[in-house]
């Protein structure tokens, strides 16, 4: 059970992507596990050939649990499954603090359930679930569109699956699941706890600093404006790509705001995932990057956004998702208060936050003239870098966006 | 399309984008931004399943003219 973030404990194992004999590589979906922010996919991080699926689905596993065994080439399998095996080895991103001891399902006092999200009714085609509850909703002959979602913005859960036509909730083996482990509380309350998690760490351990610049944004605005005209919906461009790409090329340049900061030094990184806060329908953040972004053109920074706010409203989000963005751009949208000075994402060590753009009296030569502008705040872990660093940031940013058409 | 089945048109796309709108609760004249709290990017996806669906090229100029269900279904009217 990979840690994907700071802030989590435990995942519950809801689908095998694999299974014993199956040839994976590093990047594989070898299972989608529900957190404390939606289903995530897990991925593989090692090449080898599956031997066991040792985890049980509808398991409640801690962070470091191992739930498969994969062998290497030539590598030979254990007589017997261990006992009580090693822990994985942890992706690279993971914090360094042991891995809890595996305890399949800690007894805990049962949650009290939460006011539940009022179940939507919704069409048949493009019913949000999860791949555990579609599987499991064909098992059972039950139609998802007559089930009511509880998951991030009404997405079906194998919970919710399973709770429509009362059956007990699937498991193989022994490893039966405490009856108390089914009443969850809402997923947009468990969110709401990791955010505050996560969040109260930052203000905890960073010594955050601040950084804005004012800047002409009617160059990149007229260039957008001019560059859709010509465009069919399904390939305009949004501000938000341009925001994100001038992002991407400063913070390759200025790369003390590029990185983690972990076992208290700063990992500088030369690619940038461009972390994009996206906000989701009734609440709750996440910040999925676009990978490699310092190498992509507007039109791929703009489809990778697109790809990534469908799947992390949906909640079809991977775990390298969750952890591997090296600095975030958070963008208030088309209309709202003019700057926000954002709490960074640990353990990244900047956040872009962009204010909604607004008109206002420019200077320019010797005249006063009105100009579309937006105000762009960098948040800075004290730590890592100072303010000549983060000005020159937001100066790069800057020019970068008096030239839309180079980005 | 009579101007009923033009709104449940554009409602029913309005609910893909945002699948946890009720139907039942979109009024006219609410604003698919203030009121329905649709950001940038699921705008500009209503606006790709309008053009998939009636093949009409929305304009970025004529967004306010989408706003509300209300003026929709007029835009749709007189674009079809």
């Amino acid at each position: 059970m990979p840690s994907l973030g700071a802030d989590m404990e435990d995942g519950t194992l809801v689908e095998w992507m694999i299974k014993p004999g199956d040839t994976v590589k590093r990047g594989d979906v070898a299972a989608v596990v529900e957190t404390q922010k939606g289903a995530i996919e897990i991925e593989v991080f090692e090449e080898g050939t599956v031997h066991q699926l040792t985890a049980e689905l509808g398991q409640k596993l801690p962070v470091g649990a191992p739930l498969a065994l994969i062998l290497g080439q030539g590598e030979a399998a254990p007589d017997t499954p261990p006992a009580s095996p090693e822990p994985r080895p942890a992706p690279p991103s993971a914090p360094s603090s042991p891995a809890p001891t595996v305890e399949p399902t800690v007894a805990e006092a049962p949650p009290r359930p939460a006011a539940a999200p009022t179940p939507v009714a919704r069409p048949p085609q493009d019913v949000a679930a999860s791949p555990a509850a579609r599987r499991r909703a064909a098992e059972l002959g039950v139609d998802l569109a007559t089930v009511a979602g509880t998951g991030l913005g009404g997405a079906i859960q194998l919970a919710d699956v399973e709770g429509a036509v009362g059956v007990a909730p699937a498991k193989t083996g022994t490893a039966a699941v405490p009856a108390h482990e089914a009443v969850k509380p809402s997923p947009m309350a468990e969110m709401r706890k990791a955010i505050a998690a996560a969040m109260s760490r930052s203000k905890r351990e960073i010594p955050h600093f601040y950084v804005s610049q004012t800047i002409d944004l009617t160059p990149a605005a007229q260039w957008l404006e001019a560059a859709n005209a010509d465009r069919r919906p399904s390939e305009r461009l949004l501000m938000g790509a341009l925001f994100v790409r001038a992002s991407a090329l400063a913070a390759a340049r200025i790369k003390a705001v590029n990185g983690h900061y972990t076992n208290d030094a700063h990992v500088s990184s030369d690619t940038v995932h461009a972390g994009v806060a996206v906000a989701l329908r009734g609440g709750g953040l996440v910040a999925p990057p676009v990978f490699d972004a310092q190498d992509k053109t507007v039109d791929e920074t703009m489809a990778a956004m697109r790809d990534l706010v469908t799947r992390a409203r949906a909640g079809r989000l991977r775990g390298s998702e969750l952890t591997m963005g090296t600095i975030t751009i958070s963008a208030l949208g088309d209309t709202g208060a003019e700057a926000m000075s954002g709490v960074i994402f640990p353990p990244q060590v900047a956040l872009v936050g962009i204010g909604a753009p607004q008109k206002r009296p420019w200077v320019t030569g010797d005249r006063v003239v009105p100009r579309k502008t937006v105000t762009v705040t960098l948040s800075v872990d004290h730590r890592v870098c100072d303010g000549r660093q983060a000005a020159r940031f937001l100066a790069a940013f800057d020019d970068l966006m008096q030239s839309p058409e180079a980005l | 399309m009579t101007p009923q089945e033009l709104k449940a048109a554009f409602i029913e796309e309005l609910i893909k984008v945002a699948p946890d709108i009720e139907a039942d609760m979109v009024g006219d004249d609410d604003h698919i931004q203030d009121d329905l709290e649709l950001d940038s990017m699921d705008v500009l996806n209503l606006v790709t399943a309008l053009h998939a669906r009636f093949g009409i090229d929305i304009p970025e100029s004529d967004y306010p003219q989408i706003a509300t269900p209300a003026l929709a279904v007029a835009y749709l009217a007189k674009s079809g």
